[in-house]
């Protein structure tokens, strides 16, 4: 317990804020580091693996190939990873963007699958008939992936991006292993000094930066959860005019009628 | 006027679902499809708006090829209505009957004002735009895609057993409703169902197909019932049961002769003149 109180007293204090600290401090700074990796590396994810899951959620064509490929990609280990690609990146740019753009590769890898596999497993999760009756009514087939199918999968694409998103922040901690910024400087520095505080201070900062996001995410899917989506009861009373309780209670017994 | 010419369709996995069909569908006119299932009649539908292309022979819509026309262009004008399902959850009322004059380019504040009127065409209470379709009675939920499939204002309308999932009685309402709008309306009406008596309500001209989209009999209602072409007939329509012929009963003291079925049960009263 003392280990705790000594680790949230080291967090609490204000001199490991002050700008010009020595490096790892202030943390603020490294706290801000981290999410920009963590935002680069899911953004870039992001650009590569929707259109791609959106195809084969749409067309059901590369679907064996993509889960048996995702899934060899999530057993890369990203630490040896992170070194072979420092390596070779190394051998072309300068040092310091050396690290940076080989710490994002390695994040990307890695955040890759989890919003590949939510992004096609949304799109099959759409209901055959609601896609039928919109190709009937003419829509093109972008629209009825723009239309239909992308809406009434949000929940589940978001899904897949906040478990990318978690990956990627509990991980861009190895990024300080190749001498880049973010929350591992303050946890690897610690290790140097033989400083428990800061140890036990980086890892707690890591996970409520986690925690926090996760909490934006979740909100983001609650948002975007609208009626007919995945996930969804089909419910016959109107929630906007419930009060919170009783859709929690109401919502269990509310899935016989229609059809 | 819808012209089947030659059509087979042989679907990838080898079934024959239709052999070598040849119909006119006349315009403004309600036809009917109707067998068990596996006579194709889905098929035959489908192949209407290019969701099914047919493998061999073409489909005329007035004398037009629609193996020329591009199907999106095509199902835009062209009504279609499904089973429930064939709402999308996630829009509005209003918004779902406003689909298709979207699709067209219609500004989104007049085809939601169009969307309000055509709930009053297919007897809705107007308050019911804003809602989603899961806050629909089944019936309700019919009704509104009909609107929808009405809103572009198309000349054909499919409807594919659009009331196969409610109940008997909301059925024989959306059935008398939809006689209404076609005598409204005149759209060349193509409906599919495997219920007979629902086909005998609706229709101009009854299709009743066999396996395989053989055509057993063609015509009206009247003529089917009053000269079935053959044993399939009779047995598909119930005549061979005895279930079409009536029988008048004359009983003291009744102010009209009463009508009873085959078993003597009463199924109503002669009247005078119609």
């Amino acid at each position: 317990m003392q280990f705790f109180l000594d680790a949230f007293r080291w967090l609490l204090d204000p001199a490991n804020y002050a700008s010009g600290g020595l490096n790892p401090l202030p943390i603020q700074d490294r706290v801000g580091e981290h999410l920009l990796y963590t935002v680069v590396a899911v953004a870039v994810a992001a650009v590569i693996a929707l259109p791609l899951g959106f195809y084969i959620g749409h067309t059901g064509r590369g679907r064996q190939f993509v889960i048996g490929f995702t899934g060899a990609m999530r057993a890369l280990p990203t630490l040896g990873l992170l070194m072979a690609l420092f390596v070779i990146v190394g051998a072309t740019v300068p040092f310091t963007q050396a690290a940076f753009i080989a710490s994002i590769i390695a994040l990307v890898i890695l955040a890759i699958p989890s919003i590949l596999a939510g992004a096609y497993a949304g799109i099959e999760s759409v209901d055959r008939q609601t896609i039928d009756a919109g190709r009937a009514m003419g829509m093109t087939e972008l629209q009825v992936l723009t239309q239909i199918e992308i809406p009434l999968s949000l929940p589940l694409i978001i899904g897949g991006i906040r478990a990318s998103a978690l990956q990627v922040i509990a991980t861009a901690v190895i990024a300080s292993y190749i001498s880049l910024g973010g929350l591992g400087t303050i946890i690897s520095s610690g290790i140097g000094l033989n400083d428990n505080d800061r140890i036990l201070g980086g890892a707690i900062l890591v996970t409520l930066l986690a925690l926090v996001v996760d909490g934006m995410f979740a909100l983001a899917q609650r948002l975007t959860r609208r009626r007919g989506t995945a996930g969804v009861r089909r419910k016959k009373i109107d929630v906007r005019e419930q009060p919170l309780g009783l859709v929690a209670v109401a919502a269990p017994s509310a899935h016989e009628g229609k059809n | 006027m819808i012209e089947f010419r030659n059509v087979t369709k042989r679907f990838p996995d080898g079934t024959l679902a239709v052999e070598n069909f040849s119909l006119v569908l006349p315009s403004h006119k309600a036809t009917v499809f109707v067998g068990s299932s596996g006579s194709g009649k889905t098929t035959l539908l489908r192949m209407i708006n290019r969701m099914i292309d047919p493998t061999e022979g073409s489909i005329l819509i007035n004398g037009e090829d629609i193996a020329d026309v591009d199907p999106v262009l095509l199902r835009r004008r062209i009504g279609y209505v499904l089973q429930a399902t064939g709402l999308l959850p996630h829009r509005k009322v209003v918004d779902n009957i406003a689909s298709v004059p979207r699709l067209n380019g219609v500004p989104k504040r007049k085809a939601r004002l169009d969307a309000i009127t055509l709930l009053d065409t297919v007897g809705l209470d107007r308050n019911l735009a804003e809602r989603y379709p899961d806050q629909l009675s089944g019936g309700q939920q019919q009704r509104v895609g009909v609107a929808r499939a009405l809103a572009s204002d198309p000349d054909i309308l499919l409807m594919d057993e659009p009331f196969g999932a409610v109940d008997p009685i909301v059925r024989a309402e959306l059935q008398e409703e939809l006689n209404r709008l076609q005598r409204e309306l005149g759209k060349t009406t193509v409906f599919v169902t495997h219920d007979i008596d629902e086909a005998f309500v609706i229709a101009d001209q009854v299709v009743i197909l066999r396996n395989g989209g053989v055509i057993a009999q063609v015509g009206s209602p009247a003529d089917i019932l009053a000269t079935p072409a053959d044993d399939f007939v009779a047995s598909f329509i119930g005549a061979d049961r005895g279930k079409r012929t009536l029988y008048i009963q004359h009983r003291e003291g009744d102010s009209a002769p009463l009508i009873v079925d085959s078993d003597g049960r009463p199924a109503g009263v002669l009247g005078t003149e119609q």
